[in-house]
């Protein structure tokens, strides 16, 4: 029997339903931004996406009222422990399991499906001028080197010319013999690959009005916002910036979990946000997003002309995008109207009302390719 | 990757192995090994051991599963063996010489069930080459038909594969269609008697009971199907509207799965079987000292008993050691059974010495069902801790629920039965006199996961092209009958 192609055939199905599981993910994405199922199951580069519906579907028997036989110790009453105990039909290794089915996907091709099914342009970065690594290329010749990358053909060629020269060549008998000075290295030269760096400040409101649901709301929206700068920039850095009645940067835990009590200044978290910038990211190097979520209210209005003024005339001209999301739940003037009187094409803002709207809110956010 | 040969060592080691199970009267074809690496095996387990299968993503994502599983440690596949004639075996490159001769064992007990085993007798032992064959008939309709279109079609198809006879092969179903068919009776022959005996000699009652009879006949005959038709992929080929490369692919389906399902149907007896004699040929023969602890440790790794599963190696092996055992001390038949002292049955010892013998007969003759329910004792229930399981909804988790043999060996059977499929008939292929599809299914206790039969329904649909029913019973709404249509799915209730 010949195996060569089964290796071959085995891919062409393994890409096949890799495609599938693809499509599902896209059909399904909607649901997948909704519901968080994602979050958590998330490592450094890859996400395991649970795929109900992939199973080829049959007539069978419901699990739950089927039970079993099995073997071992125990009364009646005694748990089988958690899950499933598996098919006590003797059919183990037979089938796989009733399991929903879970398949790794890289981060890079979640965002990918994003990008298509949603329709997001691609990121032109700004700032070529940070240059990370490089390509390492062979291209010229030395004199000098490891003698693992002697060059043979270079060094007889050498000893020919000076052979040559010094009238040693003997057509008849055409001995080249190399001597030190011939040897000649291969050596490499380092291409610098220009890389565009990126850097996200999420600022939130945590007074006591932003409940857990809000908090939940933010951080599928947040987590959706990662996977697709991620995908577009090579190395991206996120600050968290949490403000009641005044701000503070916090790490990514305490950001979604913090809870205080105080009242609402904005303001004092887009002040934090502009001092951070300016003393650690120059908006020449860094492709600077903002994203700020809340819940509408703020304290007096003269703050909301203070927000308006650091957006307009520090924020907005130095960051490729702002986003403002206002989850539901605030009463009385809300800061989105505020927002709204701010014409400029790097302002995006959404209302998030529930788990539903997370999907539109990307595409607000995302979908102006800056 | 080409497979290499056998290389020397192991070659001799075959033969000698095999010469012992010979001497015990194993009775296998030619086999041949092929030596694998890890990846190969896990790619060839993915084709269920045929390295040339149709193209198809299920095959993929098994090959998915297994890589990550064999990645984690979670298994390792030390050999497969499959039914054909000369017989294909694989072997792990990196299994120790040990394992290599436990396996080597082990696979002569398969190939010598897959000769003996009367479920077996029918399957295609050249099912190598049909495969390749059916790879490339499906491979020429994916270059001419588009790969979606044909996927499509697969896919529904696969969705029904469970939906066969199982005991077709040996079973004749109906009679052969006659050429002319018989005349039809139109009243009720009367014995010759005087007038006045005539209502004794023939009944009023029986004759208007015979003209009832004669009647459900003649409504039978207008039925299509006359009687319900359990091979619903094979009714399909015949009568659902096709193209002929589709009716291909139905048939191709169909095929592969009769070719798998005594393998379905012998699990246990099949590993137990093989365990039996690795297990025999191994300590009493094949075993070298040094070997010991190797051995013992991979042979307890297979018989492993799972809390709360049960391990078709271990039951299958223990029960024919059992009937060994009883066989060899005569005990069995009435007088044993009568017998309700527990210490004379444990001391029974007729010295029959029949033991082997009846073995080998259990191995030609036996399915799972019957193996089970002839040879699973009361005492063999309790030595073996076995129990019956059921779900607690209240706890979310399941249970022991009983461990009476009854219970136990009753829930036993019930999953072995139509290896563990729900048992599905064509009823009528033309309800309601508007061509459409009816199904029932023979419930028995345990209801059909909904979700999945809507899904299946769908397929069924797909190739039926009208709508199609499927009659059920779901716990608390009594009869059901689910349906899909052009209009989607739909369900009510019958009662």
């Amino acid at each position: 029997m010949i195996y060569f192609s089964v290796a071959h055939r085995i891919d062409q199905d393994a890409g096949r339903f890799r495609q599938i599981v693809r499509g599902q993910v896209r059909r399904n994405l909607r649901k997948y931004m909704s519901n968080g199922e994602l979050i958590g199951r998330q490592g450094k580069d890859l996400v395991s996406i649970p795929v109900p519906q992939i199973e080829l579907p049959h007539f069978r028997f419901g699990q739950k009222q089927m039970g079993g036989v099995g073997q071992g110790d125990g009364d009646v009453g005694t748990p089988l422990g958690p899950g499933n105990p598996g098919d006590g039909s003797g059919e183990a290794g037979d089938q796989p399991g009733r399991h929903i089915l879970e398949v790794e996907m890289s981060l890079q091709e979640l965002a990918e499906i994003l990008g298509e099914e949603l329709e997001l342009p691609r990121i032109q970065p700004k700032g070529k001028r940070n240059v990370e690594g490089g390509v390492v290329r062979y291209t010229g010749i030395r004199r000098v080197g490891p003698e693992s990358l002697r060059s043979f053909k270079r060094t007889y060629r050498a000893a020919l010319k000076r052979q040559l020269a010094a009238g040693l060549y003997n057509p008849e008998r055409p001995i080249v013999i190399p001597i030190r000075d011939d040897i000649r290295y291969r050596s490499w030269e380092v291409h610098p690959r220009p890389q565009s760096n990126a850097v996200i400040f999420y600022m939130m409101d945590v007074s006591g009005s932003m409940t857990r649901n809000k908090k939940e709301l933010v951080r599928l929206t947040a987590f959706w916002i990662d996977t697709w700068l991620r995908a577009n920039y090579k190395n991206l850095e996120v600050r968290y910036i949490v403000h009641d009645a005044a701000a503070k940067e916090v790490d990514g835990h305490t950001f979604y979990h913090l809870r205080e009590s105080g009242g609402t200044r904005i303001s004092s978290a887009y002040q934090l946000c502009r001092k951070i910038m300016t003393e650690e990211y120059d908006p020449e190097d860094w492709n600077l997003y903002a994203f700020h979520f809340s819940d509408g209210e703020n304290f007096g209005g003269s703050d909301d002309e203070l927000c308006r003024e650091i957006l307009e005339e520090w924020l907005l001209p130095r960051v490729n995008l702002f986003g403002y999301g206002q989850v539901p739940g605030g009463y009385g003037r809300m800061f989105l109207d505020t927002i709204k009187k701010i014409e400029n094409e790097k302002l995006a803002y959404a209302t998030i009302k529930n788990n539903d709207a997370i999907y539109d809110t990307i595409k607000t956010f995302l979908g102006k390719g800056l | 990757m080409i497979a290499p040969a056998l290389p020397p060592d192991l070659a001799e080691l075959q033969a000698e192995i095999e010469a012992y199970a010979r001497e015990y009267g194993l009775d296998f074809p030619e086999i041949r090994y092929q030596m694998l690496d890890y990846k190969t095996m896990n790619l060839v387990a993915a084709y269920d051991g045929f390295p040339t299968r149709y193209p198809h993503w299920r095959f993929g994502m098994e090959y998915e599963r297994l890589s990550k599983s064999y990645a984690y440690g979670l298994h390792r596949i030390y050999e497969m063996v499959i039914n054909t004639d000369p017989c294909y075996a694989y072997l792990l490159v990196s299994n120790l010489r040990v394992d290599q001769k436990l396996v080597m064992a082990h696979v002569c007990g398969h190939a010598d069930f897959f000769k003996n085993n009367l479920w077996f007798a029918h399957t295609n032992r050249k099912m190598l080459d049909e495969m390749a064959n059916h790879a490339a008939r499906i491979r020429s309709y994916i270059n001419r038909y588009g790969l979606e279109a044909v996927e499509q079609f697969l896919d529904a198809c696969l969705s029904l594969d469970n939906l066969i006879d199982i005991h077709a092969p040996g079973v004749k179903r109906r009679p052969e269609v006659e050429d002319s068919p018989p005349e039809e009776m139109t009243a009720i022959p009367k014995l010759k008697a005087k007038d006045y005996m005539d209502p004794f000699i023939n009944p009023p009652e029986y004759i208007a009971a015979q003209q009832q009879k004669l009647q459900a006949a003649r409504e039978q005959r207008k039925q299509f199907p006359e009687q319900p038709e359990r091979d619903v992929l094979l009714f399909l080929m015949h009568y659902a509207p096709l193209e002929n490369w589709q009716r291909d692919i139905l048939g191709i389906v169909r095929e592969e799965a009769y070719y798998f399902a005594p393998q379905r149907q012998t699990k246990i007896m099949n590993e137990g079987w093989a365990s039996y004699w690795h297990s025999t040929i191994m300590t009493q023969r094949a075993l070298k000292p040094e070997e010991l602890i190797d051995y013992a440790d991979h042979h307890a790794g297979t018989i492993a008993a799972h809390p709360g599963r049960l391990n078709p190696y271990r039951l299958g092996l223990e029960l024919f050691r059992d009937i060994e055992d009883r066989w060899n001390r005569g005990a069995f038949g009435p007088e044993y059974e009568a017998c309700d002292s527990l210490e004379a049955r444990r001391n029974w010892d007729r010295q029959l010495g029949l033991g082997r013998e009846k073995i080998f007969e259990v191995r030609r003759i036996y399915n799972d069902v019957g193996f089970i329910d002839a040879f699973l004792t009361e005492d063999f229930a309790r030595e073996h801790k076995l129990f019956a399981f059921a779900y607690n909804e209240r706890q979310e988790q399941y249970e022991i629920s009983s461990r009476d043999f009854q219970e136990i060996k009753r829930k036993l059977l019930f999953q072995l039965t139509n290896f563990g499929q729900p048992i599905i008939d064509v009823v009528d292929a033309n309800y309601e006199n508007r061509g459409e599809l009816y199904l029932v299914h023979r419930h028995e206790g345990i209801d059909l996961d909904v979700p999945f039969a809507e899904a299946t329904l769908e397929n069924l649909h797909f190739i039926w092209n009208r709508p199609v029913h499927l009659e059920t019973v779901v716990q608390d709404s009594g009869r059901v009958l689910f349906s899909f249509g052009p209009d989607g799915p739909r369900q009510r209730k019958l009662d």
